[in-house]
């Protein structure tokens, strides 16, 4: 658990961060989202004592981090950044095993460790394990960056846009993975993020700043549906929220089950449990009909869902 | 493959080690350019100790003038020095400007003549295109790669060994080789003060206008220069290799 509790930061008389409490639970994702220079990035380093606060306190399961030794303390947080910060002259393998190195684990460990990660962000570890980070891609560097951050299994997860400078369809499907690393590990994390749909998709509860200040923290759908303040309906968009509420529930909540899972022909578009009730909507309309199998991950009919459960589940 | 790149430097070290050998027994050849003369090859020290002494003063001076200005650098990009940086890299800069003949003149006066003031400019002026090159290598370093070298939770030391030198060494190393190069022909004009170098036959030549005497010398000292600069190319071609960079 981590709690902020009147923590405030100022660079010379400009205040970054006001006066602002916070409390992470254990295993929580919590989204800070905000325009640039809200105080989100801020926040989140002062976490991790990369910058020190001016006032207040942090505490990490109750004990205040200026009492830790500042390295000891990083160690135990993993720290993932926009730019990746790769060190270039380090293989994928050694920038991955940096903190395992620094932990001192044995050797084995490490390299098992490694190839774990790799494995679980989708990396070949036969291939990319030797490769230098000038010769990845975007997407790739990103992974990499997100592996190195969780290879000392820490307690908790520092992310700073870590998807940020990415296009549109490799975000997405980091973003995916994310989810599903998040469901396997359930590390307490912090992600900052300026991209509301970000927040929407992989917030427990989101903090939404502003100069400085927290304006409201709840989860994804008490923010859509109450947001508290003209800022909070306008970041969230008024046109579609709607469809973002959509966005936050999966069909597996809503559809009729069936008594027995079935095989059947797979089709072209399927949908599964595991899709959002805006995706089902989507190929509802596009399909033009009014009921839609779901089937699993594993390619079993499970159920259906019609366009009135759709709805109400929207609702 | 590797080993390629060590061929050239140690065909120059040949070279140079033979010549300073047999320069003596190839009288005939210098009787071109100076013909009518008995004095045909530079006797007064041999040319082997010559080079050795060369060679040393070098060696010394560049070994005490790269401690002191790779620490230097160090320090003042330290948070604890950083209040020196300013100062420090203007003076690199600066001292730059001053040739090093000038260095040299102006160290007699303070230390007499003889090796001491030689090793003095030396030292001093061999200097500034490290600690120049140690400043721009260290502060060439992406930033966020030293965030988060520290987000990981690296320890300053550990950040310094593990990212900051060897991201810099090669710039750092590109530094040293100038410093060298510069001083191999520093330290010939050192025997103008006094300091036994191969200078010494260029210096005898021109006094006593023996043109033999001063091919000699130069073609030695042109020969240590290139041998010496293949030798850094070769290093950091291996460094390079070593960190992929």
């Amino acid at each position: 658990m981590i709690e902020l509790k009147g923590v405030t930061r100022r660079f010379g008389d400009a205040v970054a961060v006001d006066n602002i409490n916070l409390t992470i639970e254990t295993g929580e994702v919590c989204v800070l989202v905000g325009s640039s220079g809200c105080g989100k990035s801020t926040t989140l380093r002062m976490i991790n004592r990369l910058l020190p606060r001016t006032s207040g306190e942090i505490l990490v399961d109750g004990e205040d981090i200026n009492n830790a030794d500042p390295e000891a303390l990083r160690l135990n947080m993993g720290y993932a950044i926009q730019s990746t910060g790769l060190f270039p002259h380090w293989t994928v393998a050694r920038n991955i095993g940096v903190v395992p190195d620094l932990l001192k684990w044995p050797a084995r460990k490490r390299d098992e460790r490694v190839s774990e990660l790799l494995t679980l962000l989708g990396l070949d570890p036969a291939t990319d394990a030797i490769k230098y980070p000038h010769q990845l891609s975007g997407g790739q560097a990103q992974r990499v960056g997100v592996a190195r951050a969780l290879a000392g299994d820490p307690n908790i997860l520092l992310m700073d846009e870590p998807f940020g400078a990415l296009d549109a369809i490799t975000r997405e499907n980091l973003q995916q993975e994310m989810l599903r690393i998040q469901r396997h590990l359930n590390k307490t994390t912090v992600f900052v993020t300026h991209d509301i749909d970000e927040a929407l998709k992989l917030a427990t509860r989101i903090a939404v700043m502003d100069q400085g200040r927290i304006i409201q923290h709840d989860t994804p759908e008490a923010i859509l549906r109450r947001p508290a303040s003209a800022f909070v309906e306008n970041l969230i968009g008024k046109g579609d929220r709607g469809l973002k509420l959509l966005g936050l529930r999966t069909v597996g909540d809503v559809m009729a089950r069936h008594l027995l899972p079935s095989q059947s022909e797979p089709l072209v578009e399927v949908l599964k449990e595991t899709d959002s009730l805006r995706v089902a909507l989507s190929i509802m309309v596009w399909q033009n009909s009014d009921e839609l199998p779901v089937f699993s991950e594993a390619g079993e009919a499970v159920g259906k869902v019609t366009r009135e459960q759709l709805l109400q589940g929207g609702a | 493959m590797q080993m390629r790149s060590w061929i050239t430097p140690v065909a120059w070290v040949a070279l140079l080690c033979a010549l300073a050998a047999l320069l003596p027994t190839m009288a005939p050849l210098f009787s071109w350019v100076e013909p009518g003369t008995d004095n045909l090859v530079y006797t007064r020290d041999s040319f082997w100790f010559l080079l050795q002494s060369h060679i040393w003063l070098v060696l010394v001076s560049a070994t005490i003038g790269s401690l002191v200005a790779v620490s230097a650098g160090i320090f003042v990009t330290r948070p604890a020095g950083r209040d020196f940086l300013p100062l420090v890299s203007q003076i690199a800069s600066i001292g730059q400007t001053v040739p090093p003949v000038a260095v040299l003149a102006l160290a007699v006066p303070v230390m007499g003549f003889g090796e001491k003031p030689t090793f003095l400019a030396l030292v001093l002026y061999g200097l500034l295109p490290i600690l120049r090159n140690t400043l721009a290598g260290l502060g060439g370093i992406n930033p966020t790669v030293l965030e988060s070298a520290k987000g990981m939770g690296m320890s300053s030391a550990q950040v310094l060994f593990k990212v900051e030198l060897p991201l810099a060494g090669r710039v750092i190393l590109a530094g040293i080789r100038t410093s060298v190069t510069i001083n191999i022909a520093t330290a010939a004009i050192g025997s103008t003060i006094g300091a036994r170098t191969l200078g010494d036959p260029v210096i005898a030549g021109l006094v006593n206008g023996n043109t033999a005497y001063v091919l000699q010398g130069a073609i030695l000292i042109g020969l240590l220069a290139l041998a010496t600069d293949s030798l850094f190319e070769a290093i950091e071609r291996a460094w390079g290799r070593a960190f992929s960079i």
